[in-house]
């Protein structure tokens, strides 16, 4: 066992276990969307609970409550976080059930659905958690009995004596455990002593989504409660000035109808957004808005540059030109390098901007009072959205409270904060609980936006077709995508990474792997290219790159461990039988390190009529210790999936800075028909703690796509979204 | 405003509402059978597919003064215990990531399934081609289909 010193301080266990006993961890009963139901059939529902800590409830029948800190975007922390305290604690998954917790900065941390960090981050803390409850049910137990601590062993929720007979239950011994004092340090179990960890658990959601109740933000309803819409400007760099407000107000179904200001002092990132004031229509039937949304008419003001594609590519390519460096690394001379060169190749790659489109438009209930402010919905940022609104309303952070829903999707969307704010203005302005709903329309439009790239590689070859100079320049709107100190950084001897950023009005913001998405497109697909042109294998390619990286790095330092790097190279290489050929199959690869975590993948593609499709993927993943393995898997085959589908078929164009796409018969999402047969995940087994998994799987995706277009179609496509550049008619001929 | 009778989940609801409200609005604002998902409100996503006489229909674009006669089946109607052949396929699988677009598949599938009891691939990317899912979980659907196919 590895013992650990416990982070919490007895003070922040008693905040919380006395809030729980109050009634706050567990009163919003609203939701019983929030309380997992798998399991309750099979073990009686407790007469009495315990609160142990404030992730741990356990009632008189060994039912079991677990607590999950953070937002649920369908990255199954709901399920795999619980896991982790489960395991610690050592009780039967059978007997668990689990509820959302809502925002407490008081005690959980990092309560937030980002950067694919909340395993990662929380990993010591929930392991902590579960080992603490056991603990503390141990001394229990050995109080009760009269034998030390060390006399007793506990296993799936039973303690028993090890030298003796007697045996008593988590149930049993739980109202005992409330008294006792936290333990100073706690025994962590060893890796491999674990049961629940590493072995596929079931969403302890999916039963209700399968039967459809009432789990989600805009799902939710309260008594009283208005319904609400909002009419942004049609276009970037427009303002409201006024709207046919009377004509509006008279319409059926519509309560009030009037302009909110959500411009606040000092705002953050995560405060980002197209439009500050927006014209808001309350009522009681949403059909009945959506028909007052559509007769509003309104006068806008111009008031910065109304912008258009053409000028957003004219933009980034200036931006590259300019020189104006944010960020960079330069090894060795890649000038000089470049001129001795015997072979060189530059190619320059693109990508449009795109919308996050979760299934579940945008959404949020606000019921603010004179004194307080009760926000409920999906946001994947709940400690971000109750200091704005805070800000937003001058009010304490203390009066406010966030409880999360689940959520229909994030992909980054809801990491911004503005529509739980305009919920609140509306909420303050009519004085009366309100559930504001965007329509898809409004979703698309709004803006917070994945940025568009542009990136210029070049490589040069010896005469002997060693990879002796290579360069990436690359700009966005707003950010250039370029990682200067990741791979092949530390891999060429003669090195030059630059980033550059340039201005647009359209707002945007993270949107899955931010950034990694473009660049292992971009980088990966370039590889390819140089690989060939070095007359070299691509996984042989990169494997020689990644062998200097181990052995005799160039400059001071690289982001990543090129021997995990190199792993699932390998093991993609191994499991998809790499240098097999099949008739009519042709094959692309990439591997790509981010948030932490490697992927490797293999893509399959057939022509069907002449047209690309992707058949089969193989993925090869090292994330470290994987929690729940299926789930797991589900999440690596949604990036893929996500990765694919966008590269392909998406993109968000601009018109006198309107949106031209603004749902989705315009804007393409991938389809089944158009989904990979079958998406095969391995992974690398390791001891390592674990790292991200909502992210990774997808950046690789879009470079193993492009290379196996390449093979299938014969064009190296370098502009997304690939299907509008295929040359179908050279692919007949 | 008008009134109409809908039989929704073999019952029988009185609903006030204009003429054009779509059948979504009326499960989810009226009735709170909120299963059945607003998704893009113009038929393009599948996320509020109901099933009307036994065909899965968009419920965003039928207006509830067509629907008055008809045999309404949303989610929360598919089966008593929420064990269909597609939901326990779905469990089995554990095909949700977000799970918002669910409803909307099971739906499609489960009419899929009843007019053509083993689908091949081509005709379960057919019928299926209308639901979108953004998390991407196609690939277990087309597998959960197939088991519930079986079931």
């Amino acid at each position: 066992m590895t013992k650990i010193k416990t982070q919490y301080n007895r003070r922040s266990f008693i905040k919380v276990s006395a809030a729980a006993g109050g009634g706050m961890l567990i009163g919003f009963s609203w939701l019983t969307g929030c309380v997992s139901d798998t399991n309750v059939e099979k073990v009686e529902v407790p007469n009495e609970w315990f609160d142990i800590n404030g992730y741990i409830k356990i009632g008189d029948t060994g039912l079991v409550t677990i607590y999950s800190p953070n937002p649920e975007i369908g990255q199954n922390v709901k399920t795999s976080m619980p896991m982790i305290v489960a395991e610690e604690l050592d009780v039967d998954w059978k007997n668990v059930v689990v509820e959302q917790a809502p925002l407490n900065t008081g005690f959980y941390q990092n309560q937030f659905a980002g950067g694919s960090l909340s395993i990662r981050l929380s990993w010591n803390a929930l392991r902590m958690a579960g080992a603490t409850g056991r603990r503390m049910l141990l001394e229990a137990a050995a109080k009760e009995w009269g034998v030390p601590v060390l006399d007793l062993n506990a296993t799936q929720g039973i303690i028993k004596e090890k030298n003796g007979e007697r045996t008593i239950t988590y149930g049993e011994i739980a109202s005992k455990a409330v008294g006792i004092e936290i333990p100073k340090e706690v025994e962590l179990k060893d890796i491999k002593d674990f049961k629940l960890i590493g072995t596929s658990v079931k969403n302890v959601d999916a039963k209700k989504i399968v039967t459809g109740q009432s789990l989600f933000g805009l799902d939710f309803k309260r008594e009283g409660m208005q319904l609400a819409m909002i009419q942004h400007p049609p276009a970037f760099g427009m303002k409201v000035k006024d709207f046919n407000e009377e004509e509006i107000k008279r319409m059926s179904g519509v309560k009030d109808a009037f302009i909110i200001d959500t411009s606040i002092k000092d705002p953050t990132w995560s405060d980002e957004k197209g439009f500050l004031q927006l014209i808001a229509i309350v009522g009681d039937s949403t059909w009945q808005l959506m028909k007052a949304k559509r007769a509003v008419k309104a006068n806008w003001e111009v008031i910065s540059e109304l912008e258009n594609s053409e000028m957003h590519l004219k933009n980034l390519e200036e931006a590259i030109a300019s020189g104006n460096v944010e960020e960079s690394r330069k090894d060795g001379n890649p000038d000089a390098a470049f001129k001795k060169a015997a072979k060189i190749i530059e190619r320059t790659y693109s990508s449009p901007f795109l919308a996050h489109n979760t299934m579940e438009p945008m959404n949020f209930f606000a019921n603010v009072t004179d004194t307080s402010a009760e926000l409920i919905g999906p946001t994947q940022t709940p400690e971000a959205l109750e200091g704005s609104v805070s800000k937003l309303l001058d009010m304490p952070i203390e009066n406010i409270t966030v409880d999360m829903t689940r959520m229909g999707g994030g992909f980054g969307r809801r990491l911004y904060v503005h529509f739980g704010m305009e919920a609140a203005a509306i909420s303050k302005k009519i004085g009366a609980p309100v559930k504001l709903i965007y329509t898809r329309e409004d979703d698309m439009t709004q803006g917070t936006y994945r940025p568009a790239y542009q990136s210029r590689y070049k490589a040069g070859l010896d005469e002997n077709n060693n990879l002796i100079a290579f360069s990436v320049k690359g700009s966005g709107l707003p950010e250039g995508s370029v990682f200067p100190n990741r791979f092949p950084a530390g891999t060429v001897d003669n090195y030059l990474a630059e980033k550059m950023s340039t201005k647009t009005n359209v707002t945007t913001g993270a949107w899955r792997a931010p950034r990694s998405h473009f660049t292992a497109g971009a980088e990966q697909s370039f590889l390819d290219e140089v690989a060939e042109l070095a007359e070299k294998d691509p996984i042989d390619f990169r494997l020689e790159l990644f062998d200097r990286a181990i052995k005799n790095p160039v400059g001071e330092k690289h982001e990543y461990d090129a021997e995990r790097y190199a792993g699932v190279l390998k093991l993609v290489k191994e499991k998809s039988n790499w240098g097999e050929t099949k008739p009519g199959i042709h094959r692309g690869v990439a591997a790509y390190f981010c948030h932490s975590s490697y992927v490797a993948e293999v893509v399959d593609m057939v022509l069907e009529n002449g047209h690309p499709k992707v058949k089969k993927v193989w993925c090869a993943v090292d994330c470290g210790i994987v929690v729940n393995r299926d789930a797991a898997k589900n999440m690596v085959q949604g990036g893929v999936i996500d990765g694919i589908g966008h590269a392909m078929y998406s993109q968000l164009t601009f018109n006198n800075g309107a949106v031209n796409e603004n749902n989705f018969d315009r804007y393409q999402l991938m389809r089944h028909s158009q989904a990979p047969e079958d998406i095969e995940v391995f992974f690398v087994e390791n001891e390592i703690a674990p790292t991200g998994l909502g992210e990774p799987g997808l950046p690789p995706a879009v470079g193993a796509l492009a290379n196996a277009l390449y093979q299938a179609t014969g064009q190296r496509l370098t502009k997304q979204p690939f299907a509008n550049h295929i040359k179908t008619k050279k692919l007949l001929g | 405003m008008p009134t109409f009778q809908l039989k929704i989940n073999g019952e029988s609801h009185t609903i006030e509402a204009d003429n054009d409200t779509p059948l979504l609005w009326v499960l989810r604002d009226q009735i709170d059978l909120v299963g059945t998902k607003y998704g893009c409100g113009i038929g393009q996503c599948g996320a509020c597919t109901v099933h009307v006489n036994g065909n899965a229909l968009r419920s965003c674009a039928l207006q509830v003064s067509q629907l008055q006669g008809m045999d309404i089946v949303t989610i929360e109607g598919l089966s008593k215990e929420g064990d269909h052949p597609i939901q326990k396929a779905w469990l089995e699988h554990d095909v949700p990531q977000c799970g918002y677009c669910q409803s909307g598949q099971i739906m499609t599938a489960a009419a899929l399934i009843k007019n053509n009891p083993n689908p091949t691939d081509k005709d379960i990317d057919s019928a299926m081609d209308g639901n979108l899912c953004r998390c991407g979980t196609y690939v277990r659907i087309k597998q959960a289909i197939k088991t519930a196919s079986k079931l």
